[in-house]
Order: C-alpha cells, then structure tokens, then sequence
C-alpha cells in the first residue's frame, strides 16, 4: 500500500473518529444543561471532558488530553460531586432546578443568536481550510516551551493556585 | 480535516453553556455550565495551536494557553464551590436567584 493510500485513509478514520465524538459530545452537553437531576448533569458532563481528550488527541496535543482527564475527569468532576452531596440540594427528580419559562426563551434565542454570529464568522474566516498534515506535538516541546518562553507566566500561575487554595480554605471553613 | 469542523464544535458547547449560566437557577449547575465554556475555548486553542505548530514546529504557544486554562478553571471551580457552600450554610439554599442582597 503506497503512502498517499494510506495518508487518506488515516484521514477517513480521523474524520469518521471527530464526527462520531463531535455527535456524544454535543448530545451529552445538551443533556448536561436540561438534566433534571444534578448527579446525572455532572455524569453527563464527564461525557463531554472524555469526548474532549479524544478531540485533543485527534489534533495530536497528547499532553493537554492527558492532563484534561487528570485534572478535569479527575479532580473537577469530582469537586462537583462533592458540592452536590454536600449541599444535599435535591439529589432525585424534582426540585426546580432552572429559571422560569421566561429565561428559557430568554437563554434559547441568546444562544441561537450566538451561533449564528460565531458561526457566520467562522465560515466566512476559514471556510474549508484543510489542516496541514499535523506533527505531534510531544511533551518535550511542551515542557521546553512553558519553561522559556512561558516561565514567567507559568510562576504567576503557582501563585494564583496558592492564592485560590488559601481563599477556598477561608471561605469554607466553620469557625 | 477540515479547521473549521473543530472549531464550529467549540462554537456550539460555548452556546450551549451561555444558554446554561442564564437558564439554570442552581449555583453548581452554573458552575457545570462555564466548565462547558471554557472547555470549548480550550479546543479552539488547542486547534490553532496544531494548525500553527504544523508550519512552524518550534511554536507550542497553543498548547500552553489551554494548559493555564485548565489551571485557572481549577482555581475557579474551587473558589466557587466554597462560595455557594457558604451561601447553602447561610440561606439553606444555593438558588443564584436568591442571592440580591447587593441588587440596587
């Protein structure tokens, strides 16, 4: 098999792979915004952060999806749990948990509105560009990259971690 | 593929999370919503980054804009679960619609 055929190919499976994640994603985010119950809304959105991973791979960014599961699937999503036993605010069906009819409209037409100028936008941008064939853009690089050229705002970006960690603390202890 | 299929895919989750934040009344279900927007912020960068890293191999600025994303919405997340822990153990409620103390 020569290496144009299988470039296309590769490409095929590539398209087949986005469109097939795209789809679970866009279903799970919907589900995640009109769920009734809050367990499931943060179950539906591990969906979409794992459907993200995939997308990060599929541009040949392996460090960013890994630390997406590591940090959202992992640390976030849990978090969140966390805030909804703690809060005990409705665990089964029920309890209202949106705004009123009216907000609804409200949301919807925002939101379509959004689309369509984010949309008409973008095509008019980048129509249909095709992406170069992609390198992948290894951990190395990554590390080489935050560690010069990005080492100062990597430092403010510790700090405000602190930061965040002490304010979390003062907020949410009993005293 | 095609740079504009992932980046309408971004487009769609930001709306849909911008539809979430102004219709979810529950203060960690706003939460959910804004992860859902940066998120697909993060996808557009990481697709810019890959379009540019692909001409010019040393550039990976990309890449590290979505990992201080990822890192702020952490510190984000965290600050904001405390605040409407505080606003459960104060009104036994975390509706956001409650909240207008400071509403003139």
């Amino acid at each position: 098999m020569s290496a144009a055929v299988l470039a296309a190919e590769t490409l095929v499976a590539q398209n087949i792979a986005f469109y097939v994640i795209a789809a679970l994603m866009v279903a799970a985010a919907v589900r995640v915004v009109t769920c009734r119950n809050m367990v499931h809304a943060a179950l539906w959105l591990v969906i979409v952060l794992a459907g993200m991973a995939g997308q990060f791979i599929l541009l040949a960014a392996e460090f960013v999806a890994i630390t997406q599961v590591l940090v959202y699937i992992g640390a976030i999503v849990v978090l969140f749990l966390f805030g909804i036993m703690l809060t005990r605010s409705s665990m089964g069906e029920g309890e209202s948990l949106d705004n009123g009819r009216q907000a609804q409209i409200v949301g919807g037409v925002t939101g379509l509105v959004l689309l369509g100028v984010l949309g008409y936008s973008l095509w008019d941008g980048f129509g249909d560009d095709q992406f170069p064939p992609l390198l992948v853009q290894t951990t190395e690089q990554v590390s080489d990259s935050i560690f010069s050229t990005y080492l100062l705002p990597f430092e403010a970006v510790s700090v405000l971690l602190t930061a965040a960690l002490i304010g979390a603390i003062v907020l949410a202890r009993r005293d | 593929m095609l740079v504009n299929q992932f980046l309408f895919l971004g487009a769609i989750l930001f709306c849909i999370g911008v539809y979430g934040v102004l219709v979810r009344k529950n203060g960690v279900l706003v939460l959910m919503s804004i992860e859902l927007i940066l998120n697909s912020v993060n996808l557009n960068l990481v697709a810019f980054g890959a379009l540019w890293h692909a001409n010019d191999p040393g550039n990976m600025s990309g890449q590290v804009f979505a990992l201080f994303v990822i890192a702020i919405a952490a510190a984000e997340v965290g600050v904001g679960l405390a605040i409407v822990l505080m606003l459960y153990r104060n009104r036994r409620s975390i509706d956001i619609d409650e909240v207008d103390l400071m509403k003139g």
